[in-house]
């Protein structure tokens, strides 16, 4: 294994692609994570939230979007959010302060269930 | 019991005679202990028999009416992109019936999103019936966001703010219960207490030869738990039918025709007149959303309801009629 390496790393070709990978991940990662922590998406799509289950830091948006052509509803079992009626491409969204488990389901369909953890990360 | 008609449903025809009603009432002579009524054994139903000779024979000395269900005025998708069109052609199709019904009775999903300019159109559209009066029951999409408040501006039956009431037409007591207001997480809807409690002094007044019609959105059997097509308190009711001779209940919701028998208890889904969904739990399909299928098929899976209680027979005739046939 250590051997391998070692070959790999012995053409300029292959420094290159290495040092091309280093940089990407130096420079994307940093916006990855703030993309995590601002802002998220959950699809209503076939009468079930994708994901159905979501772990976020707190001050995390999400935005629920309806994809299916029957209205849904964004609702928080302890009231916190409710979103009305979202009709076919109705966004809303939701951001989630402080940390805790918030289950949600749809008012119409009571039987798709949703839950958004807040996490500290 | 009171045969009088208290209620202040959707009045269609401000140009009807007047009497029409008082003579419909005098067709309650009929009624009493020596009439037992029973759905036992199945009830006769003929799957878009227009021309039934039969039942049409028998509608002649029957009080007849017709439930529509499912109209979701506002829905525009694939499905059906005209919905107007179709109650059109069902009110079309009921105009056409040998025997003009009493009245029209409609089991809820009026609007696709509860809005007021859907209340409106709908209410518009019923106009164009050429029957007395439309009993209406809210469904789920007509009480979307603010609960009844917004249906009650446009379909309130007696004025207390309610969406459930009763009314006596020739010897049929007749029930509308709401169960489209309890929805909670995970679970399936419900009557509720309040609801309940009122059913039982409703029933309270009515002997158990009378023949009892109940209407409701969502079925009040467990259809398929997994979609929420049932009424979790819905056995509480049932309860309270249950020492009546006759109970027949009328539903929506599932957008297709379902029955079930229980004693006297004879339980019914109906078509939609927007679009059809799958068989419950229907494999490959997953989930209870608008079924699209080739247009000359949509007008086969949409239709109206016949129905006639007839004095002397033991049942309700029930006639589905497709648009298309």
């Amino acid at each position: 294994m250590y051997g391998l390496i070692t070959r790999l790393a012995a053409t300029p070709a292959r420094v290159a692609a290495i040092l091309i990978a280093v940089f990407s991940i130096a420079f994307a990662t940093p916006s990855l994570l703030a993309a995590t922590a601002s802002t998220q998406t959950v699809e209503i799509t076939k009468f079930a939230y994708a994901p159905k289950e979501i772990t976020v830091a707190p001050g995390t948006k999400i935005t629920w979007t309806n994809r299916d052509e029957i209205p849904h509803t964004v609702t928080a079992k302890d009231k916190s959010f409710d979103s009305k009626a979202l009709d076919t491409g109705d966004k809303f969204e939701h951001t989630f302060a402080t940390e805790g488990d918030f289950e949600y389901f749809c008012t119409v369909h009571p039987f798709m269930t949703g839950v958004v953890h807040v996490r500290k990360q | 019991m009171d045969t009088n008609d208290k209620t202040s449903p959707l009045a269609l025809d401000d140009t009807h005679d007047p009497n029409r009603r008082k003579a419909l009432s005098c067709l309650a002579a009929w009624t009493g202990a020596a009439v037992v009524w029973t759905v036992a054994g199945g009830v006769p139903r003929a799957l878009g028999a227009t021309t039934d000779g039969k039942t049409t024979a028998a509608a002649k000395n029957a009080l007849t009416f017709v439930q529509i269900s499912d109209t979701h005025i506002g829905f525009k998708k694939d499905a059906n992109p005209d919905v107007v069109g179709s109650l059109r052609r069902a009110i079309a199709d009921i105009h056409t019936l040998p025997q003009a019904p009493a009245f029209v009775v409609h089991t809820g999903d009026i609007s696709h999103l509860s809005r007021a300019d859907e209340f409106g159109q709908a209410r518009e559209l019923f106009q164009e019936l050429k029957v007395d009066r439309l009993h209406t029951v809210p469904g789920e999409h007509d009480t979307i966001d603010d609960g009844l408040s917004g249906y009650l501006k446009f379909f309130d039956h007696d004025g207390k703010g309610k969406g459930w009431y009763s009314f006596d037409q020739s010897g049929v007591h007749f029930i509308g219960l709401t169960n489209t207001l309890n929805f909670k997480m995970g679970t399936m809807t419900s009557l509720g207490d309040e609801q309940l409690a009122w059913l039982k002094s409703d029933l309270a007044r009515v002997s158990h030869s009378t023949p009892v019609v109940v209407l409701a959105h969502i079925p009040m059997w467990t259809v398929y738990a997994q979609w929420g097509w049932g009424t979790a308190d819905a056995d509480q009711a049932l309860a309270l039918l249950r020492p009546f001779g006759s109970v027949t209940v009328l539903n929506g919701h599932i957008h297709q025709v379902l029955q079930k028998v229980e004693g006297n208890v004879a339980l019914h889904t109906a078509m939609s007149l927007a679009y059809p969904l799958p068989t419950p739990g229907q494999e490959g399909i997953g989930e209870p959303g608008p079924l699209k299928v080739p247009a000359g098929e949509l007008g086969k899976r949409l239709g109206i309801r016949q129905l006639s209680v007839v004095r002397g027979q033991r049942e309700l005739a029930l006639i589905d009629r497709p648009l298309e046939r």
